[in-house]
């Protein structure tokens, strides 16, 4: 966590750091910069964006293409027709904006307009969970949750910086519509420069034999520094990440689940329809009927105030998750 | 039409004629399944022939054809006018039209793109405008210089996305992106649930250019396709004022005009009535 901003104990503003780093090496806008690099071998990509172009980081891809950039204004169900018409020309649409909005706002357009014809865009969703203070109207905390929902649509939740530019060249390779939540600004980077994306599949990036914890988005970041601390108390934790949401790696789940003793399962979510959810249906589907402890925002909208300061209140922290862990005994 | 040059002068008899034909088809889709969207479908006929038989560039026999002018129906629940129109171009059988609304039908009573010749999903109203402006910009990247028709309603434009859609493409100057919006004074729960006039003024404010017609005086059609032709840097809109169920006065003046469920027997008499006010003619 940034103790600077924890100090100043203030909303960070829109367009600030706000995935937070815990003293990490970060990339800026690592998203717009891939993004910028792909559109020199793939011409057909374009980008959109409505009114949100500063604050999702694709700045970088419209200064290199402003032929193949548009920015349609504030007008979420818009943007996603927009880049269904694209889409029918052979382009291949990144469109950019909040994750509420192209959740919440945009819904029907999603599921309409491009999931049902299966058609080539790529929704680029800003402040995904809790990763700002601005409150309910601009936290997509179960935008997950109503995702899942939209058939063939892919959706992914990236960790880091390292994962965001192999998601990047990855959804632009792959051929359909996905929803990819982005961390924007500086982004910590957490993966080495070996490390491997492949849409689908789940990685084990940590072996255990007491806890398991199964993660997505940042929270893998704080569950591989929460094994590492829990390491040194004896505690022996393996982490799975699962950066692809849907299709979702049920496989990998159920193997690494039946290794362990514990599963905790831990999202930038609330704690229902997301991650804990899918967890937990495709371990029904396994037969392995097991406890899971779930880490993950409550039911519940959250309130306006310090991005530090709400993520250790809902608990997505590193203490957070070595304290739940501590204390399944 | 397989063109690569503006249409000629329009042959006005062979397209009235066209329109005949293609309410024929609506009638005989909607007598075999009983019911149907048949009031807008004969409303907008003349619309459609206007455009299939002298104003859209396609090739019926490669209806994906990358230089194609688009015609998106924004309405999928008119998806019978539009059968009629792909079958007598060519793009589908004729003689499939007699399964519209069956069992396993690809012509479905709202249109799906999984058919030749639909250019996209068009039940969810709202959805058109803003699709006809992404496929435009896609156009106009690639410097085709192909256009793209937005068929639209009254009605459809109580739906905020359809405005959302009308700024970006005068916005984007847009001017090979044309507007047909059917105002047939119909719409679910009545006639005209909220005021929409005055509509071409509407359009008009957001940076159209815009012409109002009787949507069924085919001379008036033609006349305002070929005005939207030019490139003059603004999209074009057509208020075409239609009548619901033109050509049939049974349902002309039927106040379930919106959607027509009524017997077999019934229909042979709406046939029968519309033949006896279309003559003797083809």
């Amino acid at each position: 966590m940034s103790g600077a901003a924890m100090e100043a104990g203030r909303t960070l503003a829109m367009g600030q750091d706000e995935a937070l780093g815990g003293g990490r090496r970060s990339v800026e806008a690592p998203f717009g910069r891939a993004l910028a690099r792909l559109g020199h071998s793939h011409p057909d990509i374009v980008g959109l964006t409505a009114d949100l172009g500063k604050y999702t980081d694709i700045l970088p891809f419209r200064d290199a293409f402003p032929d193949r950039f548009f920015n349609v204004g504030m007008a979420e169900q818009n943007l996603v027709a927009v880049a269904a018409g694209l889409a029918r020309t052979g382009k291949v649409p990144f469109a950019t904006t909040y994750g509420v909005f192209a959740t919440r706002r945009a819904y029907d357009f999603v599921a309409i307009a491009l999931a049902h014809s299966n058609l080539n865009v790529k929704i680029v969703a800003g402040l995904p969970g809790l990763t700002t203070g601005y409150g309910g109207t601009h936290q997509a905390i179960e935008d997950l949750a109503l995702m899942r929902m939209i058939p063939g649509l892919t959706i992914i939740d990236p960790c880091d910086a390292t994962e965001i530019e192999a998601a990047t060249t990855a959804i632009a390779e792959h051929r359909g519509p996905v929803y990819i939540r982005l961390l924007r600004g500086s982004v910590p980077v957490v993966f080495e420069p070996g490390y491997r994306f492949e849409i689908g599949k789940a990685r084990r990036l940590r072996e255990g034999s007491d806890v398991g914890i199964i993660s997505t988005g940042f929270m893998t970041e704080r569950a591989l520094d929460a094994a590492e601390a829990l390491h040194k108390q004896g505690i022996s934790a393996g982490v799975l990440h699962v950066p692809t949401i849907k299709p979702f790696d049920a496989e990998a789940v159920a193997e690494f689940a039946a290794s362990v003793s514990h599963i905790v399962t831990a999202e930038n979510h609330v704690v229902v329809g997301g991650l804990a959810s899918l967890v937990v249906e495709s371990l029904f589907d396994a037969g392995l009927l097991k406890t899971v402890t779930r880490i993950g925002l409550p039911d519940r909208y959250i309130e306006c105030g310090a991005v530090p300061t709400l993520q250790a209140k809902y608990g997505l922290t590193t203490e957070a998750v070595i304290a739940t862990i501590a204390a399944l005994g | 039409m397989l063109r690569n040059s503006p249409p000629g002068s329009a042959d006005i008899g062979a397209l009235e004629r066209k329109a005949r034909r293609l309410r024929r088809h609506m009638l005989t889709m909607a007598r075999g399944q009983g019911q149907g969207y048949i009031g807008q479908g004969l409303g907008i006929a003349d619309a459609l022939a206007a455009l299939y038989f002298h104003e859209l560039r396609y090739d019926p026999h490669n209806p994906a054809w990358p230089d194609r002018d688009r015609f998106l129906l924004s309405t999928g629940h008119y998806s019978i006018a539009l059968w009629a129109a792909l079958a007598e171009a060519g793009i589908i059988p004729v003689e499939e039209l007699v399964t519209y609304g069956a069992d396993s039908s690809r012509l479905e009573m709202s249109t799906l793109d999984t058919t030749p010749g639909v250019e996209m999903i068009g039940g969810s109203l709202g959805h058109g405008m803003g699709q006809g402006v992404g496929q435009a910009l896609g156009l106009r990247i690639d410097r085709s210089d192909a256009r793209v028709f937005v068929e639209l309603s009254d009605g459809e434009m109580q739906e905020g996305s359809t405005w959302e859609a009308a700024m970006s493409a005068s916005h984007f100057k847009l001017d090979g992106l044309v507007a047909l919006i059917d105002c047939n004074g119909i719409q679910a729960d009545g006639p005209v649930v909220l005021d929409m006039e005055p509509v071409a003024d509407k359009w008009r404010a957001f940076g159209w250019e815009t012409f109002e017609i009787d949507g069924n005086d085919m001379t008036a059609v033609v006349g305002a396709l070929a005005g939207a032709r030019q490139r003059n840097g603004k999209p074009k809109a057509i208020v075409l004022r239609t009548l619901p169920g033109k050509g049939v006065p049974r349902i002309e003046t039927s106040e379930k005009s919106h959607f027509f469920r009524i017997d077999v027997a019934q229909w042979d008499g709406i046939i029968a009535e519309f033949e006896k006010s279309a003559g003797a003619q083809p």
